[in-house]
């Protein structure tokens, strides 16, 4: 299916739940969900006859714009051969989001790395802990106003 | 032949074999040179040379070094690879496991001084003897096995100079 039509479908299913379609930039055409929607979307992408989106290839955190960060999630079908990428803002001041992870098992931990790395927070997620970083580390590391601290556990990080 | 050949020409050897007499130092030094065994870690790319290493081309087992699954085994620590924050925490714990006399060889830019991290890894130890003291560095990213053995030719030299009557850092 192409990504025209997929984005057809998406539309007449959920209505303003999804966003605009970018498709003029130089990487994979993508388009918006809203981050409230994203579970009842994802599952649909699943269980969907014409979609059959059965794999989740990587769901990535972003620190997107000066108010939002961001979920991204590729998405490709074994059985029908297409791709998909959907991403999600979330608001930096209130960075919640529905987990995927009971849709697609993979999401569990990539979930945890996005919100070990950018600090969102997925509900529904059933392990929500830090899977790099220390569980003592404090804050976000790839957020853009990150400052890195002095010391760790008395080890000092600078140079 | 075997020990005699190993210590140096302070060995006086009996006529009637079997008695030798040597110093303390000589001997003591000769078996813990002879026998560095590693603790069985690695940590990044460095590792994979590592293990060329004591693979057959190069033979570790030649000088005596094995690695060993646990700190109440081993010598020497090879630091091979990256250390992150979360890492050093680990081998800071596993240096005071070790029983002494204990010996630290860091492998690599990383483990020196944070090689290509040292500006932007907030995640990342900028050198190893930041937590533990280091014998041996070598350099290179990673070091070749001819570097990682001249490493611990030169650790051996190190500890073929020490004695228990003078204290060596």
């Amino acid at each position: 299916m192409e990504i025209n039509e997929i984005y057809i479908k998406l539309k007449s299913v959920f209505g303003d739940g999804i966003g605009e379609l970018k498709t003029d930039l130089p990487v994979r055409p993508f388009l918006f969900v809203d981050a409230s929607k994203i579970d009842a979307v994802a599952l649909f992408l699943r269980d969907e006859e014409s979609l059959q989106f059965d794999n989740l290839s990587c769901l990535s955190g972003v620190d997107y714009d000066k108010d939002n960060l961001a979920v991204v999630y590729h998405l490709c079908s074994y059985s029908l051969g297409h791709q998909l990428v959907v991403k999600c803002l979330v608001p930096k001041q209130d960075p919640k989001i529905k987990s995927v992870a009971d849709v697609w098992a993979a999401a569990e931990w990539h979930e945890r790395e996005a919100f070990d790395l950018v600090g969102m927070i997925f509900e529904g997620n059933p392990d929500l802990r830090r899977i790099l970083l220390p569980e003592d580390w404090e804050g976000h590391p790839l957020r853009k106003d990150y400052k890195v601290p002095e010391f760790y556990n008395g080890m000092k990080i600078p140079y | 032949m075997g020990i005699l050949n190993k210590l140096d020409n302070s060995v006086e050897q009996f006529e009637s074999g079997n008695i030798i007499i040597t110093s303390m130092d000589k001997l003591l030094n000769w078996s813990r040179l002879s026998s560095m065994w590693q603790m069985f870690f690695g940590l990044a790319c460095c590792a994979i040379e590592m293990m060329a290493t004591s693979a057959s081309h190069y033979d570790l087992d030649r000088f005596g070094i094995i690695p060993r699954p646990s700190p109440r085994h081993v010598d020497i620590i090879l630091i091979s690879g990256t250390v992150t924050l979360k890492m050093a925490t680990r081998i800071k714990r596993l240096y005071d496991e070790m029983p002494a006399p204990k010996y630290i060889l860091s492998m690599g830019s990383c483990a020196n001084c944070g090689g290509p991290y040292w500006e932007h890894g907030y995640h990342v130890l900028k050198g190893i003897d930041r937590i533990i003291p280091v014998d041996v560095y070598v350099p290179g990213c990673p070091p070749r096995p001819e570097a990682l053995l001249e490493g611990l030719i030169k650790l051996q030299e190190r500890i073929r100079n020490q004695s228990l009557a003078k204290h060596t850092a």
